[in-house]
């Protein structure tokens, strides 16, 4: 895969625990164009290890001149967004993918209803730039903890304030996803970003309300969870690897030389789906993409979030 | 490969003819013995130099005549060009990648200059030198993907992704194997590949759909698909069905080299970066038994695919009139030996 190389040419503290990253072309040119609602992948090389985590893009996705994403340093890291928050200086260079877009707007919608909780404010922040410039229709729901939470609340109630709602939780602030959404005209497209347990609630809100699940979108990127160690065997490799408590399948194949097909990391978008062949444990599924139908399988894995408890895996590889 | 462009027609006295130089790099797609469809994708890498995947976009010596040929289908029948309204991002990025990619690849062809959203479009072969402002549509002489369109060789079909699927909302389509883009228009993946045989079984739909709807931006990937059409016609379609349908009949064992061509479609896939849309780029290839036949090692993998070939295929691909008569006339050159894996030439 094609990668871009980055410098660091500017870091901010945006709220509590965020930190907000400028990167721009290595090398003096112009960065790929990208479409609202996309991320990168970042490798951090860090010592004794590799970390790759996806981050949403948040500026303006006509400017080519740079990138901005926000870290939120994640109190039980297994490194990756430690090491953003430690390691990476000014002047750090990177290796990025390119821009991918896992949680676009739909072109066909009648009214965008955005709906962020917390550092999942940041996908709706390139968005908007595209939603304003094609004059698209849009409302935005956004949740924080408290004020010293809320990242980018200014510079949107500054470019967009008769658009934005802002829920303050330490005032008592909520939103309230049922009413929201049956205020809702016939054609919206509703997404959610945020913490699992808000996303899960817009999500079984709207269904149960009887929105067509095209019309429902949302986006979590999870870190791999940790877990016991196991014994992985990939059969078309004929090799053993072992996967530590804190790595992830897909990292310690990579780190075995394993070339390994992924792309979101976060068990979003498919791609690295391996055939499971045996275990002599149970595989447990963290991914948002396999159907329950095929988790229940026992057949398909998503090697980027997903393990085993177990003594032995074996996959088809 | 020299750029001399060379006038020539592709319908009426059909003067198309490729040169010793475009008969070497023809993209014969058979590296065996069998044919059986696959989704075959590989990444669109840079191929060896004067191939026709040596660059991004390939420019060869029938651009002013394909070009040409294109204008004159556009003027009998301007459906041949369609866009979804929510299609106009997709359409400026269709625009800037093309631009960008026959200026950067073909300078002494075409250049591109920009001075902010003010950009400056020269296609000398052409003759066309175009002022605009990127973004601005009314300051171009007509849609900006049906603009590039006209100007680059081969159909580009403008996939967007919702709906955990491709829609083809926009298309310009003037050199197709028997498709209708007015039919096609506004499908969805698995609408409109139905009609290919053999595939549901395989699965490989449903594969190659999930494939692409990863495709990364710099990740671009390519396939080589094929069929036959009698006499170098790149406008193919079932609205002039009339026009060539007939001469399908007109084949026999005597004049199956000159008047039977082997047409191989160069597929590229492209993500685009504002509208998050797939360009599928489908590049025409021409080739005549007669030319084929300069290289006998084609000639005789040809002639064992065509006699061998499954009778959906065979049916699908439309060569039901014409097989026998072309694998007659291609018999002389096989001697039956064992001419190994690959699809290079002598």
């Amino acid at each position: 895969m094609s990668q871009l190389q980055v410098k660091v040419a500017a870091i901010d503290d945006v709220s509590a625990g965020v930190r907000h990253f400028t990167l721009v072309d290595a090398h003096g040119g112009e960065l790929p164009a990208f479409s609202g609602g996309s991320h990168i992948v970042v490798t951090m090389p860090a010592p004794g290890r590799t970390y790759r985590n996806a981050y949403s893009l948040l500026s303006s996705p006509e400017n080519r001149a740079h990138y901005e994403i926000a870290v939120h340093r994640q109190p039980q890291s297994r490194g990756g967004s430690i090491y953003m928050h430690e390691q990476v200086k000014v002047g750090s260079v990177l290796d990025i993918s390119y821009p991918v877009n896992l949680f676009a707007l739909s072109r066909v919608a009648k009214h965008h209803l955005l709906i962020a909780g917390g550092i999942g404010i940041t996908p709706f922040m390139a968005q908007i730039h595209d939603l304003e410039r094609l004059g698209g229709d849009y409302s935005l729901h956004y949740g924080f903890r408290s004020r010293e939470h809320a990242a980018f609340a200014d510079a949107l109630k500054a470019r967009v304030s008769q658009r934005a709602v802002c829920y303050d939780e330490s005032l008592g602030q909520r939103m309230d996803f049922d009413a929201l959404l049956r205020a809702q005209p016939l054609g919206t497209h509703v997404y959610a970003c945020g913490p699992q347990g808000m996303v899960e609630a817009l999500v079984s809100t709207a269904r149960a309300l009887g929105w067509p699940e095209h019309h429902i979108h949302s986006e979590q990127f999870l870190a791999p969870p940790v877990g016991e160690p196991f014994t992985l065997k990939l059969s078309k490799s004929e090799l053993e690897i072992t996967v530590q408590g804190d790595m992830s399948m897909l990292e310690a194949m990579e780190a075995a030389g394993v070339d390994a097909p992924s792309l979101c990391r976060g068990g979003a978008c498919g791609r690295c789906e391996l055939e499971v062949l045996g275990t002599d444990g149970e595989l447990q599924h963290h991914d948002h993409y396999l159907s329950d139908a095929d988790k229940a399988s026992g057949r398909k894995i998503m090697p980027c979030v997903s393990r085993a408890k177990c003594g032995y895996l074996e996959l088809n590889l | 490969m020299s750029l001399a462009f060379k006038q020539e027609t592709f319908r009426d006295d059909y003067t198309f003819r490729n040169s010793p130089e475009a008969i070497r790099r023809f993209p014969f797609p058979f590296p065996e013995d069998q044919y059986m469809y696959s989704v075959n994708i590989e990444p669109h890498t840079p191929g060896p130099k004067g191939a026709v995947t040596e660059f991004t976009l390939d420019v060869d010596e029938h651009y002013v005549a394909e070009c040409r040929d294109k204008a004159i289908t556009l003027e009998q029948d301007p459906g041949r060009c369609a866009s979804l309204p929510h299609m106009m991002d997709a359409e400026w990025d269709f625009l800037e990648f093309t631009m960008e990619s026959l200026a950067r690849d073909y300078p002494e062809q075409f250049s591109l200059s920009k001075n902010g959203k003010e950009w400056t479009w020269v296609n000398r072969p052409l003759g066309l030198e175009q002022s605009f402002v990127f973004g601005d549509a009314a300051t171009l002489p007509m849609g900006p993907f049906e603009y590039m369109g006209r100007q680059v060789q081969g159909d580009f079909v403008l996939l967007d992704q919702r709906e955990d699927t491709l829609f083809a909302d926009a298309g310009i389509v003037t050199s197709q194997a028997d498709w209708s883009l007015a039919f096609n228009v506004g499908m969805s993946w698995h609408e409109w590949h139905g009609p290919v045989p053999q595939v549901t079984k395989l699965g490989v739909m449903d594969r190659a759909l999930k494939f692409l709807m990863s495709l990364q931006q710099g990740n671009p990937v390519r396939r080589l698909n094929w069929t036959m059409t009698i006499n170098p016609r790149l406008d193919t379609s079932p609205e002039n069905y009339p026009l060539w349908g007939g001469d399908r009949n007109k084949v026999n064992a005597q004049n199956a080299g000159e008047l039977a061509h082997l047409r191989v479609e160069l597929q590229t896939l492209f993500r685009m970066p504002r509208s998050n849309a797939i360009v599928f780029s489908i590049r025409c290839y021409l080739i005549s038994m007669e030319e084929m036949a300069t290289y006998p090692r084609w000639a005789k993998r040809f002639h064992r695919v065509l006699r061998d070939l499954h009778p959906d295929l065979v049916e699908y691909k439309g060569i039901t009139k014409y097989q026998q008569a072309v694998v007659a006339w291609l018999s002389r050159f096989d001697d039956g030996a064992d001419i190994g894996i690959g699809t290079q030439p002598e």
